[in-house]
């Protein structure tokens, strides 16, 4: 592949999925406001893909852990956003120091996104020596633990109660510009030396090691990376909801975003946008039919559970029949650059590499 | 409370995580699947018990226990036998998968408050009296959980089926090879993992007669932590780990002061990250296995 070629295919794999980010930005401006809430919603959900993808896509590791840096981003973000007058009435435990303070929106959001990233990498230590099952069920330990410290320890926030009163500043430009900063992000990650070390080590660790690859060093990197990502998403899901508990953060929020990644296809930026973008319109489409309130198609009202279900089961089918996503995991290309990309080319790179051998499996 | 007391209900909780454990153990042992959607079978007891308590006990438990193995078979021969050659990491999704497809399925049939399971709610009278508290339902749990720790131990030993399943668990393709039919082992596994989380739920529905949604996803998150945090690779060590992990979440909860109590789960899941991190093979797992660094 040609140097220029290799530019034209990098602008597209980063143009592509951020275009289609700004024209659900826009769209949803046309929107009723409760369709707009959607597509906000939708917007949120890429972010927090994305940084689920910087992970398990570049690394091959599957975590189960990741909704615990988006519930610390969220917490830390919405507790440091309710004003300082109101904070002690409504959480009368709190440390001092938490109370008596507050914040803007853009330094919560920051503030979410460094303590996401330090939690993450202080988790990832330990934990990234592990892989398989062992590293599923570690991560897994770590979303349990998190939950609980967040659900009762009175002292850090609203224990098992709601966490209400949290400025709503999340918008459609706010999710937009969150999601599009979550894509170069990860489309910088992708493109840089330890993120293609990190995919060597997930096609053949054996031989990524041979050539001098420290295959711990590389996973913890990206998992501190996506931890601020994730952090940041929970951030912007505060401010959007204005209220969270617990539960909202937990093993139901870990479902709906694996399910999301593994339909559009773990391995690209591309699929996970396409898969939170589609999944998550879907969601909330299913949702809104369970409430009854009608969507699209007359008056359709669904048992609650409903999505769940469907959801489920789409995931499954797209298990077997699918394996790769909907996308294949492939990044975006567009027709002219993906013909010349035919048989007779040069080299490999480490990309078309793991896209060939995702492709076997 | 008194040690003695402790540890009377901690082995009795262990017999619990133990069958639990021996569960997913079997399956993961023929199909190298683990499976998070065990938990939806004692789900599906659990209701059943709730559906048909106003039959006789026998019948209740009966049909108890055909529900879990039916749905045990159609999960297999619905979602797990077409991805029988994907990788490990996939097929885990998948049962995540089949997991909440099917606790939608529960929300929508049952409603979120739950259902109540009173079936054998008499035997939680006292079966001694005295200092010490112990119930039917502990005595229950103990015989229960030993005896059919003990059946599958002679099934596995003792029997053709459990030769081959013994097999196909060391080397599947070469039991194949040899005349091992894959299709039989494998659904036998899920026949016994329905029938252990029938009695599961059975067991469990005494002490906790709320059935809602989630009733089996917990038990099974732990239950599975256990396995692993044992050693997976073989059905010994599962189950110990399984044991383990009951005792100890028991044993805790009665050691551990009143206001920390709330904190149980994280101890519990500490202490399996650091187990993970020494033992990564597994606890009971020979060392000179362990320590093989997996990448």
């Amino acid at each position: 592949m040609t140097r220029r070629r290799r530019y034209a295919t990098g602008v597209v794999e980063l143009l592509v999925p951020a275009g289609l980010i700004v024209l659900v930005g826009v769209l949803g401006g046309f929107m009723a406001p409760g369709t707009e809430e959607d597509f906000i919603t939708a917007l949120v959900a890429v972010t927090i893909v994305i940084a689920l993808h910087v992970f398990v896509g570049n690394s091959g590791v599957l975590s189960f852990g990741h909704i615990s840096f988006v519930a610390i981003g969220a917490f830390a973000a919405g507790l440091m956003t309710i004003p300082a007058t109101v904070k002690p009435t409504l959480m009368p435990e709190l440390y001092p120091f938490l109370a008596e303070n507050d914040m803007g929106n853009v330094p919560s959001l920051l503030l979410a996104a460094v303590l996401g990233g330090l939690f993450a990498a202080c988790v990832g230590v330990p934990l990234m020596r592990l892989s398989g099952l062992a590293a599923g069920i570690a991560t897994l330990a770590v979303l349990e633990i998190t939950h609980n410290v967040l659900r009762f320890w009175e002292k850090i926030g609203p224990g098992a109660q709601t966490l209400s009163l949290v400025p709503e500043t999340t918008g459609l430009f706010e999710a937009t510009v969150g999601a599009l900063i979550a894509v170069a992000v990860a489309f910088l990650f992708r493109r840089s030396r330890p993120g293609r070390k990190l995919r060597a080590s997930r096609e053949d660790p054996p031989a990524a090691q041979a050539v001098g690859i420290d295959i711990h060093r590389q996973r913890l990197l990206a998992f501190a990376i996506s931890g601020a990502l994730a952090g940041f998403a929970g951030a912007l899901m505060v401010h959007q909801l204005g209220s969270i508990t617990t539960e909202q953060v937990y093993l139901d929020l870990t479902f709906l975003t694996l399910a999301m990644l593994v339909i559009g296809g773990a391995a690209s930026i591309w699929g996970a946008v396409v898969g939170a973008l589609l999944v998550s319109f879907l969601d909330s489409f299913l949702l809104n039919a369970e409430d009854g309130t009608d969507v699209l198609v007359a008056d359709l009202t669904l048992p609650n559970g409903s999505s769940t279900v469907i959801l489920g089961v789409l995931m499954a089918l797209m298990l077997l029949l699918r394996p790769g996503g909907i996308t294949g995991g492939r990044e975006a290309s567009v027709p002219f650059l993906r013909r010349a990309r035919g048989p007779g080319r040069p080299s490999l790179t480490f990309d078309q590499v793991s896209e060939s051998v995702s492709e076997r499996r | 409370m008194s040690v003695l007391q402790s540890i009377v209900d901690g082995v009795a909780l262990g017999a619990v995580y133990a069958l639990v454990a021996v569960g997913l153990a079997l399956v993961f042992g023929v199909m190298r699947l683990i499976n998070f959607a065990h938990g939806e079978l004692i789900t599906a007891g659990g209701y059943t018990l709730a559906l048909t308590a106003a039959f006789p006990r026998i019948a209740s438990v009966t049909i108890t226990v055909l529900v879990c193995i039916v749905l045990a078979l159609l999960m297999e021969r619905l979602a797990f036998r077409p991805l029988r050659e994907a990788s490990p990491t996939t097929t885990l999704i998948a049962t995540f998968a089949v997991a909440f497809a099917l606790q939608g399925v529960w929300l929508i049939a049952f409603g979120p408050e739950g259902r109540t399971a009173d079936v054998l709610a008499s035997l939680n009278r006292r079966a001694i009296a005295g200092e010490l508290d112990v119930r039917w339902i502990t005595i229950t749990m103990l015989a229960v959980g030993g005896a059919l720790l003990g059946g599958t131990a002679l099934l596995l030993g003792r029997t053709t089926i459990g030769l081959q399943m013994r097999a196909a668990a060391a080397d599947f393709r070469a039991a194949r090879l040899l005349g091992v039919r894959a299709d039989t082992v494998i659904s036998f596994a899920f026949v016994l993992a329905g029938l252990l989380a029938a009695a599961v739920a059975i067991l469990l529905t005494v002490q906790r007669p709320l059935v809602t949604p989630t009733f089996g996803l917990q038990v099974t998150i732990l239950g599975l932590v256990g396995v692993v945090v044992g050693g997976i690779d073989r059905l010994g060590t599962a189950t110990l780990g399984g044991f383990t992990i009951g005792f100890l979440t028991s044993v805790l909860g009665d050691a551990l002061p009143a206001s920390e109590r709330v904190f149980l789960p994280s101890f519990v899941f500490l202490l399996v990250i650091v187990v993970l991190l020494l033992r990564p093979a597994g606890l009971f797992e020979r060392p000179s296995k362990a320590a093989v660094e997996r990448v």
